[in-house]
């Protein structure tokens, strides 16, 4: 399916959100969100993607 | 010192950690100073784990986090940014900004009182990086906050206290509140004049992470803010219009 990864058009294989960090990836410290809205690690499992999903990783960075 | 929700600081410098020239530098800045809590932030992660090595210098680096809503504009986003940072990082704290004007990057206190007021009701601790207002100051208690973060002048401008007057009333009014003054510090002599004044802490990053050398300034920092404590507890003496002589008249010789 098409989903926007973090502002950027992606295909990918993954129905859920858990899924798609190892597909993209993603490992260590990061947090998601999902259309807007934050979703809990232990949530990603049971977060099914669909066509169209914004999905946000974001990662500790430097900050004043 | 005042406790920051039940927490001690080791010293009164809050440092952040954006804007040098290397991680080495930042880690050194942090080392040789000693400044005992890290303001970091949550940004979309990069290809090869770019955050994750900043974690870890970070972690090594044994100090409090404080995690902030850097860029957020809007009152859902202020949270949901809180939320991440609370799983990211693993604290209750959030350095809390609702930024409402672009060119000088001055809070929205009414949109920053409304999020203070959500994010305490789901447990957070809240530092909310707001203005000199007094009554903006009460709201904010009223919605949760134990620690108030006024600003000494618009972000990264280094301008120093731009409002002294303000910034005394509100260490008047506030007496038994933590204040920190977040913001708008160029100079040593910033910071001490802050502490000077009563407030607890300071908290800054351009002016030592853009520095020619930052590690030398975050010791000037460092010294600055534990001066400035210092010469608080001391009580010092009040500005008068006229020379008092110090030396006694009394005993002087008559030679003229």
């Amino acid at each position: 399916m098409k989903i926007v990864l973090n502002g950027e058009q992606r295909e990918v294989a993954a129905t859920t959100l858990a899924e798609l960090l190892p597909e993209c990836g993603f490992s260590g410290r990061v947090a998601t969100a999902v259309n807007e809205d934050f979703v809990p690690a232990g949530l990603r499992a049971g977060h099914a993607l669909t066509d169209g999903d914004r999905v946000e990783v974001v990662a500790p960075m430097q900050g004043g | 010192m005042k406790q920051f929700y039940g927490v001690d600081l080791p010293n009164p410098l809050m440092l952040g950690t954006a804007q040098y020239p290397s991680p080495a530098i930042l880690e050194q800045a942090f080392r040789a100073s000693g400044a005992g809590v890290a303001t970091v932030s949550l940004r979309r992660e990069g290809a090869g784990g770019t955050g994750q090595a900043f974690w870890q210098m970070i972690a090594d680096l044994d100090v409090l986090i404080l995690p902030n809503t850097a860029g957020c504009h809007t009152v859902k986003e202020a949270v949901t940014t809180a939320h991440m940072a609370q799983e990211v990082f693993g604290t209750k704290w959030i350095k809390l900004e609702v930024i409402g004007h672009t060119d000088s990057l001055q809070p929205d206190v009414f949109a920053l009182v409304e999020a203070a007021r959500i994010l305490t009701e789901d447990g957070f601790e809240v530092f909310p990086y707001t203005t000199e207002d007094l009554i903006v100051a009460e709201r904010l208690l009223e919605a949760g906050c134990e620690v108030l973060m006024p600003w000494g002048a618009p972000i990264g401008s280094g301008r120093g206290l731009n409002n002294t007057y303000g910034l005394r009333a509100m260490r008047a009014e506030f007496s038994d509140i933590p204040l920190v003054v977040d913001a708008g510090i160029g100079l040593p002599s910033h910071a001490a004049a802050a502490m000077e004044m009563g407030y607890d802490a300071v908290l800054l990053n351009t002016a030592v992470a853009r520095a020619g050398d930052p590690v030398a300034m975050a010791q000037a920092m460092m010294g600055a803010v534990n001066a400035g404590r210092m010469a608080h507890q001391a009580d010092p003496i009040e500005a008068r219009d006229m020379a008092e002589a110090s030396t006694p008249v009394i005993g002087k010789a008559f030679l003229s």
